[in-house]
């Protein structure tokens, strides 16, 4: 579904991925572990079409398409969805009114019928019992004065309700209490399907005990150094980043 | 230009006006009391003696107008031709349940039909019928708030003062519906200029809403430069509401000078979307204790528009507290200005007030130029100003973008979603639905629709 060649990208003037590979198929949960800059965030900026972003070498496909000749709107509508880590507060649009519009922009895409308010409604109110959300947040401002696992859990309630095929987190962990953690993890869990691919990127291991993955893979400096299965993000809490930064580069 | 064409021309701009004064005056003097004679000419006189204001002026340092006084603007006369129906009216705020009046060119042309009542005692109407039929009420109150001195805007319309709303309510009178002012500009084939005068007393513990709305029908240029005198007595509520939609040739000048007596609340909500010059002065003086003032404002300019909003409040007596929110959105050209003047007095111990600009710039060649001023005699006040001025989030649009929105379609949602701050305060459903279909169209492409 997804296949990353040799991606270099700068933030800045700043080198930040320098020659990053991955593939990633339908059905497949990967975790991208890494330390604070080691470019983790930036790759997830780079596959949503963020145009701070710039990449300067290598190729991203998304089902055999060119994902980077793709406006960051149209990547979301062929069915890519970025999970943010800092969900960003647009006071003056309820939730509601945003998440019909995005949704309704992705069914145009797709050629299906836009949903009028009660069709939207019926849906919502679906994804709404998974993700333990009240109906008062739908009503009030995105984001604006959640807190910081109401706005987790509204990214995860965003994922589903639009029905992505490549799922995207960027430490969508981190901020979270145990009991938030677990519902945002059986929020992501109740959308796993043959047909879906989920990239979950973190530091830590505690979501993966939840979300358990298919393939970790270690980024260090821009590369991903290191993959391996599930017990590969045990080993990198026992003994941390540091065992993987002098080992050669995993081709 | 040397200095003394500038001079010359100035000095012809103004014999305009002086001569249209000499000539109606002829025809006021038959049937209008002396008083009114007397007000009309010592304001002709301070008119002539103050001339238009320059870019020299403090209070008009960033307002050009020569394109307004370079236009040879005849004073409207009589109604027009064809009064515009109900069908033809360029309106899209009605309100079938509102008092509604329709002025054309400053002249009061009849009520719209509506299923409001007013309250028992309101009156309504007029202000050349309530002249007439007997202006002891209004001789108290009509020009003693709205100064002369030093305003050659408020001099002109006082000495062409004629027509307009007169509204008043005796004491506890709760008018239930909105009393709508129509002021319609219906541009002549040479430039028309008209000056409605509004007077509002609510008396003590009476409450009303008015809503004051500008537009124009048909091409041409027009000047349009209103004042409105509100004098609120103990205790008595106003809402008030500016709608101003006039044509990409008007020019609007508007004043609004409040009186607040004790315990009074005033609220101001004006919306500025058209015209090609409109500066809007709104000032409040909180003249008795445990007042409460409003001043919110909203502007939308597009293409060359320049739109000038001066607030002044006077906390002139202890323990009142004013809040001031204005907005604005500037694209292609346009250029704003908000000036906000708070001046607490000497004895205006334990005064609240608080005031705020923001402005959203949607090009690179967009202006704002905003400055507040606050003068304090008190020492035991709570004062904060504050003034932001930025773009569109980068980040913002990402994020809409990134769940599908197009570009187009995600900065609307956030031009929208900032104005909607304004226009959520808006306590009359009808007319917040109406502003909002109105902030749903482009900024400055589509001035024209949101005009008139």
């Amino acid at each position: 579904m997804l296949t990353i060649f040799n991606l270099h990208a700068r933030v800045d003037e700043k080198e930040i991925l320098k020659g990053l590979n991955l593939k990633i198929k339908a059905g497949e949960v990967h975790a991208i572990m890494g330390p604070n800059g080691s470019g983790k965030s930036t790759l997830a900026g780079v596959i949503a079409g963020r145009d701070a972003f710039d990449v300067t070498e290598g190729d991203v496909l998304f089902e055999g398409k060119d994902l980077l000749d793709m406006d960051a709107e149209v990547r979301a509508r062929e069915g890519v969805f970025l999970a943010f880590q800092h969900p960003i507060e647009i006071p003056g649009v309820s939730n509601m009114y945003f998440l019909r519009a995005a949704v309704n922009a992705v069914r145009k895409h797709r050629g299906q019928e836009e949903l009028d308010g009660g069709k939207f409604l019926k849906l919502v109110k679906e994804k709404m019992k998974v993700l333990h959300m009240s109906d008062d947040l739908l009503k009030r401002p995105v984001n604006e004065g959640f807190s910081g696992g109401e706005k987790k859990r509204n990214e995860i309630f965003q994922m589903a309700v639009l029905e992505p095929k490549l799922c995207v987190l960027d430490e969508t962990d981190s901020g979270l209490d145990i009991d938030a953690l677990r519902t945002v993890a059986e929020g992501v869990n109740a959308m796993r399907s043959k047909e879906r691919a989920i990239l979950v990127i973190t530091h830590h291991q505690r979501l993966l005990d939840h979300l358990v993955p298919d393939f970790v893979h270690v980024l260090l400096d821009g590369r991903i150094v290191k993959s391996g299965g599930k017990e590969l993000a045990l080993e990198l809490e026992k003994k941390g980043y540091e065992e993987f930064a002098c080992q050669p580069v995993a081709v | 230009m040397t200095e003394y064409d500038t001079m010359t021309a100035l000095l012809e701009d103004k014999d305009i006006y002086l001569s249209s004064f000499a000539a109606r005056e002829k025809k006021w003097k038959a049937s209008d009391p002396t008083w009114l004679a007397k007000l009309r000419q010592a304001a002709i006189d301070r008119f002539a003696a103050l001339g238009f204001p320059t870019l020299d002026d403090e209070e008009w340092r960033s307002t050009p107008l020569t394109a307004l006084t370079r236009i040879p603007f005849q004073l409207a006369t009589g109604p027009v031709q064809e009064p515009p129906t109900e069908a033809t009216l360029p309106l899209t705020v009605t309100g079938k349940d509102w008092t509604q009046l329709l002025f054309v060119n400053g002249q009061f042309v009849r009520l719209l039909p509506s299923t409001a009542e007013l309250a028992s005692g309101a009156v309504v109407g007029s202000l050349a019928q309530a002249l007439r039929n007997g202006p002891a009420a209004l001789k108290d109150h009509l020009g003693r708030h709205a100064d002369c001195e030093d305003n050659a805007f408020i001099a002109l319309n006082t000495a062409f003062l004629d027509d307009g709303a007169a509204v008043q309510l005796p004491k506890n009178c709760v008018n239930p519906q909105p009393i709508h002012l129509i002021f319609l500009s219906v541009p002549g084939s040479e430039p028309t200029a008209c000056h409605p005068r509004n007077l509002i007393v609510l008396e003590a513990n009476s409450q009303a809403t008015v809503v004051e709305s500008y537009l124009t029908a048909g091409e041409g240029d027009s000047f349009t430069n209103a004042v409105t005198e509100v004098v609120l007595g103990e205790g008595a509520c106003l809402d008030y509401y500016k709608v101003q939609r006039e044509s990409q040739e008007a020019f609007h000048v508007h004043t609004l000078q409040v009186q607040q007596a004790r315990s009074s609340q005033f609220s101001s909500h004006s919306f500025t979307f058209g015209g090609r010059l409109s500066r809007s002065d709104s000032n409040a003086v909180l003249d008795g204790e445990g007042c409460e003032c409003t001043l919110n404002g909203l502007y939308l300019g597009g293409g060359e528009q320049l739109i000038d909003n001066h607030t002044r409040i006077d906390h002139a007596k202890p323990h009142c507290a004013s809040h001031e929110l204005y907005k604005g959105i500037l694209d292609g050209k346009a250029h704003g200005i908000f000036n906000g003047k708070i001046h607490v007095h000497p004895d205006a111990q334990k005064t609240d007030a608080k005031q705020t600009n923001q402005t959203l710039l949607l090009s690179e060649d967009a202006i704002i130029n905003t400055k507040p001023q606050l003068e304090i005699y008190a020492d035991d006040v709570k004062c904060t100003h504050g003034a932001t001025v930025g773009q569109l989030d980068a980040l913002a649009l990402f994020y809409l973008r990134s769940r599908g929105l197009g570009l187009a379609e995600a900065r609307a949602l956030l031009v929208y979603a900032f104005a909607n701050d304004i226009i959520g305060r808006v306590k009359i459903e009808s007319l917040r639905t109406e502003l909002e279909q109105l902030l749903r169209l482009p900024v400055g492409s589509a001035g024209d629709e949101r005009r008139a």
